[in-house]
């Protein structure tokens, strides 16, 4: 009831918008507000929207939310989510192309060539030089005819000429999101848009973009001191589990990923009950969700695909990687911990926020402030990812003249200290109000706000979880935290890594991504 | 629920570096070129504030790397790349593209047949604005959409007032008048009682100006402000806190080589400005030990005389704020403007300039040159070529160096025009080290034809389209519209800017693109630098046919060790 009157207010009586803006205000920091301006809905093919109504300013922000990521990715095509979220980008059979029926056979081409290069060149004896060259070349001419048909980015120009802000995309190693804002009179624009390109993906210019791809990981991670870290640290703490996987690929693998694989992907993973999809802003739900229907019902059906099931096996030893090289020191550990569905994940919460928060935090009044020997010092989690069990880390930043062991130790002394002493009342107490304090400070944020909602929705079925996870870091006690710090804080569960600096690099370090790989 | 990243965002909140440059990197890093207005600047009150939004919040650092900074106070380039970096496996498809393609016929465009119906009505909140009696300017924005209330002091003065032998001092003085606290209560002290509210206080320099703010749940604004005033009248700048900022600062000088997006940054503005300019000279180990607390003491008294902007939104009662702000600033003197700079600005000299870095796989190229300043009437025409060289997935450039050859994930460029100096003219690519010649040239031939390929229609419509209708992205709330106007009041721009340059931009004609083009980009005044692998980049740059290739070198400075002799007592 009240909602209703608020919406007539906003539609007929703008000026006293603010008025109202200040009534709804007062309710609009609790679970209960929400629920009356939250409309959820799930479609016959199993996709779920929300609509969160938030009338402050006449502009929208949505977030498409696939339940894949790279750790999806098949064996032997690390990088697949990434390079079909690429793909996502570049149109379907009604935008971006001047005749799809014709651009269609000569896709078609383009894969065939592809596939007679890759045979050829994969070749492990008697590959023949000649021909191999000869199949490059069909498959540029392949290539070129298909591009005949393209209006090269005609997706993103359309949404860009109509408003679009933010328009972007991420790709993790547990999902996939897409987002973007614009102007509220462009809500069934979008909505042609965003379901057109979930339901119906074209390969086009699938090589060209595999290029670009490649000049993103050489800038992510092969030329930057702490990206190669990282990629070697997680490479290095999982033995089993995809998490420990390149997730932008590994080069030869996402030089080889080729455009069926793609839509293989697409195929298995973008399926209705795989997908929620939510918007916020100056939207009606009861106008809104029959337009959102009908262009979200064509989005394909289908089971939901089944779940990565390779659990990592305890770790048993302690590991390390160093790294010597000309750029300056860093250190970097983790321990194993359970997934995000895990009863102690709040509890992981507060260790963290003792540890790392602020200037009150412990690292940084030990490492940083009282010691003098790191410019900044963290522990963190759930990394790489949250939905299987990640990692637990710290990382520290040494100040000139001071060595990664000088952090490790110091890390560790800190860790000891978790483990052997309970927390303080007051630290705990801090943890809880900053928690609350955060939750809603972000709350005024469109497509903040969507994000939230569509991870909490895909991930505990329910966007109400964005709420009552307070209820679970209300009843964190410092038993607690002893308790997990004592549990997974152990040297057998460690895995660390370090940069040394080295004056003189060894020439095999020089370049660390070797080319190779088709095309 | 994952509170790790917040975690992120609030280490950051305790790095007070000049992050300009890295704002700059991490725009086209991450996903949006912006068109100009929108440069992420120094304390602006509050854009998303630090703050554990948990799962979105990592997805947004994830994904858009370019929004790091605007989790305030301050980020140093080290924090920013780290963050970027471990919580990497991020990758965003991103942004900027070119022109169009030959007019092909083409299906249906169903897309056509959708109505656009009318937008609702909208009248940006603006904030109220109080002149005091000494010259100092309130701006009070009410918002009750949820119970907090922030505040910040803009005090003119930065960087590039700095005495040359004290580079790096507005960031030593920026991080030390927080860190030191006040006479009643110590930095140390301030820390446990604010975040035992969930509550920030921080103080930042900038390259022209320096800033205190202030945010707290409403139920303790009272208090949180009381504080804050008091920083600001009373600090205690404490040797040992100057000296943690300087371990801090020098961290950063002696890793500024370690990435090569930094180090292309930062040497091709020393291009365009010179070596020793005010707006890119850097902080050297000897420079920052030069700084002294009187120093400090001395800028704070020197500044806090000059023309504040006081702005506070949120939660509360405009009279009560308005008689609580009057109580804090009326007392203080009469404002004296600082004098009027005057800074001399040349195009840079012309040539390919390299520096080899062996441990990358990719060239970061950059082209500049000396742009201009917003005061100039062809800003909009300017705002609009932009748009069409490098503005958004159909911008030239993208369309050209990304998407038709695959050679770049990042890609952009611009004619940049700043405040109150000439911005710099800019164009990157970012490729693997075989490719860094064809880049160039390819992003050259772009450059070039914004003289010599005319603008269409066509473009004009697209680029006007994409500005215009994502125009009120930059007031759609209400402390957009408070940052905007504070940030005119601050550079001396009227307070309906906003709406004149969106006028002006609807008015932007191909005749003027053309004019536009023809006066400002000559290819011939413009350096080109690249940061790479030199063994790697085959052919070589003296392939680009412009000249030597000139070495530059970024060896840093370290301080002479004492003698023996001087160390004996």
């Amino acid at each position: 009831m009240q909602r209703k009157h608020f919406y007539w207010i906003y539609k007929y009586v703008f000026l006293l918008v603010l008025a109202a803006t200040t009534l709804a205000g007062a309710r609009a920091q609790d679970l209960k507000s929400f629920e009356q301006r939250i409309t959820t809905k799930v479609l016959p093919n199993g996709l779920t929207l929300v609509i969160c109504e938030r009338p402050e300013a006449p502009v929208f922000s949505y977030s498409t939310f696939i339940d894949a990521g790279d750790v999806n990715d098949p064996s032997g095509q690390s990088g697949l989510a990434h390079m079909f979220e690429h793909l996502a980008f570049k149109g379907t059979s009604q935008i971006g192309t001047t005749d799809y029926a014709a651009e269609k056979v000569a896709l078609a081409k383009v894969e065939a060539a592809n596939d007679a290069y890759e045979a050829e060149y994969l070749k492990a004896v008697g590959r023949d030089e000649k021909k191999l060259a000869e199949l490059k070349q069909a498959f540029k001419e392949a290539e070129a005819e298909a591009h005949k048909f393209v209006v090269p980015n005609q997706f993103t120009d359309v949404a860009e000429r109509n408003g679009a802000e933010g328009l972007n995309a991420e790709t993790g190693l547990d999902e996939t999101m897409y987002f973007w804002s614009m102007p509220e009179n462009r809500l069934e624009l979008w909505a042609w848009l965003e379901s057109g390109r979930l339901s119906d993906v074209v390969p086009r210019e699938f090589y060209k973009e595999r290029d670009v791809v490649n000049e993103e990981r050489r800038m992510r991670t092969d030329s930057n001191p702490i990206g190669r870290l990282v990629e070697q640290f997680l490479a290095t703490a999982y033995v089993a589990h995809n998490y420990g996987r390149s997730s932008i690929g590994w080069p030869s693998e996402v030089q080889q990923i080729n455009a069926t694989e793609a839509m293989d992907f697409h195929k298995k993973y973008y399926v209705g009950a795989n997908i929620v999809v939510v918007v916020v802003g100056d939207v009606k739900a009861s106008e809104a969700l029959p337009m959102l229907e009908k262009y979200f019902s064509k989005v394909p059906g289908g089971p939901k695909p089944e779940e990565m099931t390779t659990v990592e096996p305890k770790q048993f030893a302690e590991k390390t990687v160093a790294i010597r090289e000309q750029t300056q020191p860093f250190y970097l550990e983790g321990y194993h911990r359970p997934d995000y569905r895990s009863p102690d994940a709040e509890v992981y919460d507060a260790i963290s926020d003792i540890m790392s928060n602020g200037r009150v935090s412990r690292l940084y009044r030990s490492l940083v402030r009282d010691k003098q020997i790191a410019a900044e010092a963290q522990g963190f989690s759930p990394f790489p990812g949250d939905k299987y069990p990640g990692l637990f880390a710290f990382y520290a930043v040494p100040l000139p003249g001071h060595t990664p062991t000088e952090m490790r130790d110091a890390i560790h002394k800190e860790i000891d200290k978790l483990r052997a002493t309970d927390v303080t009342d007051e630290e705990l107490a801090m943890y809880k109000t900053r928690t609350r304090a955060d939750l809603l400070r972000g709350l005024a944020d469109n497509q903040g706000l969507a994000n939230s909602l569509a991870e909490y929705q895909t991930r505990f079925g329910d966007w109400r979880e964005l709420f009552l996870q307070l209820d679970k870091v209300d009843k964190v006690t410092k038993a607690d935290i002893r308790r997990v710090a004592n549990e997974v804080f152990v040297p057998s569960n460690r895995t660390s890594a370090s940069i040394e600096t080295d004056a003189a690099a060894t020439p095999a370090q020089k370049t660390p991504a070797q080319d190779g790989g088709a095309q | 629920m994952k509170i790790s990243l917040s975690n992120f965002s609030d280490a950051i909140v305790l790095k007070g570096h000049d992050f300009s440059r890295a704002v700059k990197r991490l725009i086209w890093t991450g996903a949006l070129a912006p068109e100009g207005i929108q440069i992420v600047k120094e304390n602006l009150p509050q854009g998303l504030k630090p703050g554990l939004f948990s799962r979105a919040l990592a997805a947004r650092l994830k994904s858009c790397p370019f929004k790091a900074p605007e989790f305030k106070g301050a980020l140093s380039l080290l924090t920013s790349l780290i963050i970027v970096l471990i919580l990497g496996g991020c990758h965003n498809i991103q942004q900027p593209k070119v022109y169009v393609a030959p007019q092909l016929a083409q299906q249906a465009k169903p897309w056509e047949q959708i109505p656009t119906p009318k937008l609702h009505d909208f009248n940006p909140h603006q904030p109220q604005r109080i002149e005091l009696k000494n010259g100092i300017v309130l701006f009070l924005q009410e918002d009750h959409e949820l119970p907090f209330v922030s505040g910040s002091v803009s005090i003119p003065g930065g960087a590039r007032d700095e005495d040359p032998a004290k580079v790096g001092l507005v960031s030593l003085y920026g991080q030390t008048w927080r860190t030191s606290g006040t006479a009643k209560l110590s930095g140390d002290a301030l820390d446990d009682m604010l975040e035992a509210k969930a509550a920030h206080i921080e103080t930042g320099g900038d390259v022209d100006s320096t800033a205190l703010s202030w945010d707290s749940l409403k139920g303790d604004s009272d208090q949180v402000f009381a504080l804050a005033l008091d920083l600001f009248l009373h600090p205690n700048f404490s040797a040992e806190k100057l000296q943690l900022a300087q371990q801090q600062v020098a961290t950063g000088i002696v890793r500024r080589n370690d990435d090569e997006g930094e180090i292309a940054g930062r040497e091709s503005a020393k291009l365009v400005y010179g070596p020793n300019s005010p707006y890119t000279r850097q902080p050297e180990l000897a420079t920052i030990g030069a700084v002294t607390l009187d120093d400090l003491k001395a800028w704070h008294d020197r500044t806090l005389h000059g023309k504040l902007i006081v702005s506070v939104s949120g939660d509360f009662d405009p009279a009560a704020m308005e008689a609580k702000l009057r109580g804090a600033f009326e007392g203080l003197p009469t404002v004296h403007a600082d004098p009027a700079r005057h800074d001399s600005f040349a195009d840079p000299k012309p040539g390919v300039y390299f520096i080899d870095k062996e441990d990358v796989n990719q060239s970061n190229v950059e082209i500049v040159g000396l742009g201009t300043d917003r005061h100039n009437p062809d800003v909009p025409s300017l705002a609009v070529m932009n748009e069409i060289l490098g503005g958004g997935f159909a911008s030239r450039l993208f369309q050209k160096v990304r998407t038709e050859l695959g050679l770049a994930y990042a890609v952009g460029g611009s004619y940049g025009y700043s405040w109150d100096h000439p911005g710099e003219f800019h164009a990157m690519v970012m490729t693997k080290s075989a490719s860094t010649v064809d880049a160039t040239k390819a992003a050259l031939a772009e450059i070039n034809g914004l003289t010599t390929k005319p603008f269409t229609e066509e473009e004009l419509a697209r680029a006007k389209d994409n500005i215009l209708n994502s125009f009120l992205f930059r007031y759609d709330t209400r402390e957009k519209v408070l940052a905007v106007r504070v940030r005119l009041e601050f550079y001396g721009y009227p307070p309906d800017y906003l709406e004149t340059y969106k006028a002006a931009l609807e008015k932007v004609t191909v005749a003027d693109l053309d004019r536009v083009a023809k006066k400002y980009i000559h290819s011939d005044k413009l350096a080109i630098l690249v940061v790479g692998n030199g063994p790697e980049i085959k052919p070589g740059l003296d392939e680009l046919k412009l000249g030597p290739v000139q070495k530059v070198d970024i060896t840093i400075p370290m301080p002479k060790q004492p003698a023996a002799s001087e160390q004996k007592p």
